[in-house]
């Protein structure tokens, strides 16, 4: 694996003779056991709870405006609103939905910038870096794990989101068969089903941003400019998003395909979508992932 | 202590150089060698580029020029493979504040891909205990002081056995008695065979618990040898206490005794070449005896309260070395 040491390294790697490397069964359980380190790191930081904390109250909120603005004999509120808002009081279930497209546009990718972008460079500020390189962790392999524990943190912030919303929409209303935007209906079990992809999707939605965090946290030493650099990037492909003028450009800005989750909803599902926005992420990945294993692996760390 | 020649040396650096983006050179050539076994003193002033050079050592950043190896092994190629081997404290400890002591242990050790989960917990109590930190590890790290955090990181460099121990500035932020502690772990480390590398301002910390030593300087390597060697280079000044400082002073300037200095009743000066300077490597044949020099004061009726030579100390080294003295706090 040495490649991933220091650029020296690759340039002199081939001239090395066998490497006298931990047997396989072991160096699997370590990286494992990296990655599970990680994740501790991770979610132990009162700052990651915090915004899962957020991330469950948003569901709670949102559930019970709805269920005060529909109490009151109203029941015909303006228009607007997230995605499958007006569902919601026919099945809670759809609260999942609605909870989803209510937090994907800003507060879901928002914790994921924060902790991908904190991930290199809040090491790097503290210092465990250092301690962290010379154990040593491996330039690459610390990185992998770093990724592989944001990407496990996309998909706990989505579950946090999917669990908090199905617990109040069972709450506060009716459950039962659900009727899919083609109009076939399919039953609560399907439904939950087609909620945990819907959650998944939504999970790979996060993951390009993912990487151009985690590309982010690599450029710099200072944790709070690699976050707040993230998050402003998210705020400025968001506005770009919506300017006419830039057409021909968003088919390419990672949140282009993000409300393709709701195709899920439909019988026969439609994958086209759902498919682009996958491809979209993994070519994210794949550029800023490379992009940060090279700053990574050359970097000095001099923090 | 001392190594059979043959051995590798534990570090070794051969033109070593870092150029910084701004362009400043922190680190001009630097040859250095660590005998395996040796207690090194790697002493500079602040800003010498003593960490600039160990960040080297250990692959975290990359030389502009020359080359650096670990146990034989060149660095940073072989980093997978020669630093669990080493433990290391560079500039300062550096832990997870929302982490207890124990458990910082435990995340730097799931780093080293070398280290057996089964036994972490046996190896963490044992670190700890040596830096007298276990009745602290269950606290979390941002309420300890700095002298327990300088304590935890070493137990970080002491979770797996070492051949190699790179200790930066180790007595930063203890007390005094801390510091004893630190100095009496670091001899009963290299009474183990480890050899430990540790880099100071502190002159008499060197000088206490170093076999070897390298002086730096604005980037530059000044010496380097063993510790006696250099304070020996050093001539040691005759001191004479009396209270006929003059005529004393008169007498021994007859005797050849050179750059003599009254004050008080101390009268100090440079001793006659051949004469012994008190140190080692005195032997041979002595023209000027010390012991005449003394007789022929009180042959001159001066009294004599004392009389003897002053050994060079590493600081006089250091000041002849750099021309100039240096922060000697502590």
């Amino acid at each position: 694996m040495s490649p991933a040491e220091p650029a020296t390294a690759a340039s002199e790697g081939a001239a090395t003779g066998p490497r006298s490397a931990p047997p396989s069964a072991a160096r699997w359980w370590w990286t494992f056991g990296l990655l599970r380190s990680e994740l501790g790191v991770t979610l132990r930081r009162w700052r990651t709870l915090a915004l899962l904390g957020i991330l469950a109250a948003l569901p709670v909120l949102i559930g019970i405006a709805v269920k005060v603005e529909t109490g009151d004999g109203g029941g015909s509120g303006g228009g607007e609103g997230p995605a499958f808002i007006h569902q919601v009081t026919n099945n809670g279930l759809f609260l999942v939905f609605t909870a989803l497209a209510a937090t994907l546009p800003f507060f879901l990718p928002m914790t994921v910038g924060v902790v991908a972008g904190d991930s290199v460079a809040g090491e790097a500020a503290a210092g465990t870096l250092r301690y962290l390189l010379v154990a040593p962790a491996g330039r690459s392999r610390l990185l992998l794990a770093k990724f592989a524990s944001v990407v496990v943190f996309c998909l706990l912030a989505t579950l946090v989101v999917a669990a908090s919303a199905l617990l109040v929409g069972v709450a506060l209303f009716p459950v039962g068969d659900v009727t899919l935007l083609s109009g076939v209906t399919v039953s609560f079990g399907e439904g939950l089903l087609r909620a945990l992809a819907i959650a998944l999707a939504v999970t790979v939605s996060l993951l390009g941003l993912a990487a151009l965090g985690l590309f982010v946290s690599t450029l710099t030493g200072s944790g709070i400019a690699a976050m707040s650099a993230t998050v402003g990037l998210l705020i400025t492909v968001q506005i770009l998003a919506v300017i006419p003028q830039l057409d021909a450009l968003h088919p390419y800005l990672f949140p282009y395909h993000w409300l393709s989750f709701a195709d899920l909803l439909r019988a026969p599902v439609l994958w086209d979508d759902v498919l682009a926005n996958a491809g979209l992420q993994a070519l994210y990945v794949a550029v800023f992932g490379s992009a940060a294993w090279a700053r990574f692996t050359s970097r000095d760390i001099a923090a | 202590m001392d190594v059979p020649p043959t051995a590798e040396p534990a570090v070794e650096a051969r033109g070593l150089s870092k150029r910084y983006r701004g362009g400043q050179l922190a680190v001009d050539g630097l040859d250095l060698r660590v005998p395996r076994g040796s207690v090194f003193g790697f002493l500079g002033p602040n800003g010498s580029g003593k960490t600039t050079t160990i960040r080297m050592l250990l692959g975290l950043i990359e030389p502009t020029a020359g080359t650096a190896a670990l146990l034989g092994r060149p660095m940073p190629r072989d980093a997978r493979r020669v630093l669990p081997a080493v433990g290391a404290l560079i500039e300062g400890p550096a832990l997870y504040g929302f982490l207890t002591g124990r458990d910082n242990l435990a995340r730097f050790d799931a780093a080293d891909p070398t280290a057996d989960p089964a036994t972490r917990r046996a190896r963490i109590d044992a670190a700890l205990g040596r830096v007298g930190l276990g009745a602290a590890a269950g606290k979390r790290a941002k309420a300890y002081s700095l002298g327990m955090k300088q304590r935890l990181g070493l137990a970080a460099a002491l979770l797996q056995p070492r051949e190699l121990l790179v200790l930066d500035e180790p007595t930063n932020g203890l007390d005094p008695q801390g510091m004893r502690e630190m100095r009496a772990l670091v001899r009963e480390l290299a009474g183990e065979g480890i050899t430990v590398f540790l880099s100071s301002h502190l002159l008499d910390e060197v000088e206490q618990v170093c076999t070897h030593t390298a002086v730096m300087a604005r980037g530059r390597l000044l010496t380097q040898g063993p510790v006696a060697q250099l304070a020996a280079g050093v001539r040691g000044r005759l001191a004479v206490t009396t209270p006929d400082a003059a005529d004393a002073a008169r007498v021994l300037r007859e005797h050849g005794v050179t750059g003599l200095s009254v004050a008080g009743d101390q009268v100090t000066g440079d001793p006659p070449d051949a004469a012994g300077t008190g140190g080692a490597g005195a032997g041979g044949a002595r023209p000027v005896d010390l012991a005449d020099l003394n007789a022929a004061l009180v042959g001159a009726g001066v009294r004599v309260r004392a009389f003897g030579v002053e050994r060079g100390t590493l600081e006089d080294a250091f000041v002849a070395l750099t021309g100039e003295g240096f922060d000697v706090a502590g």
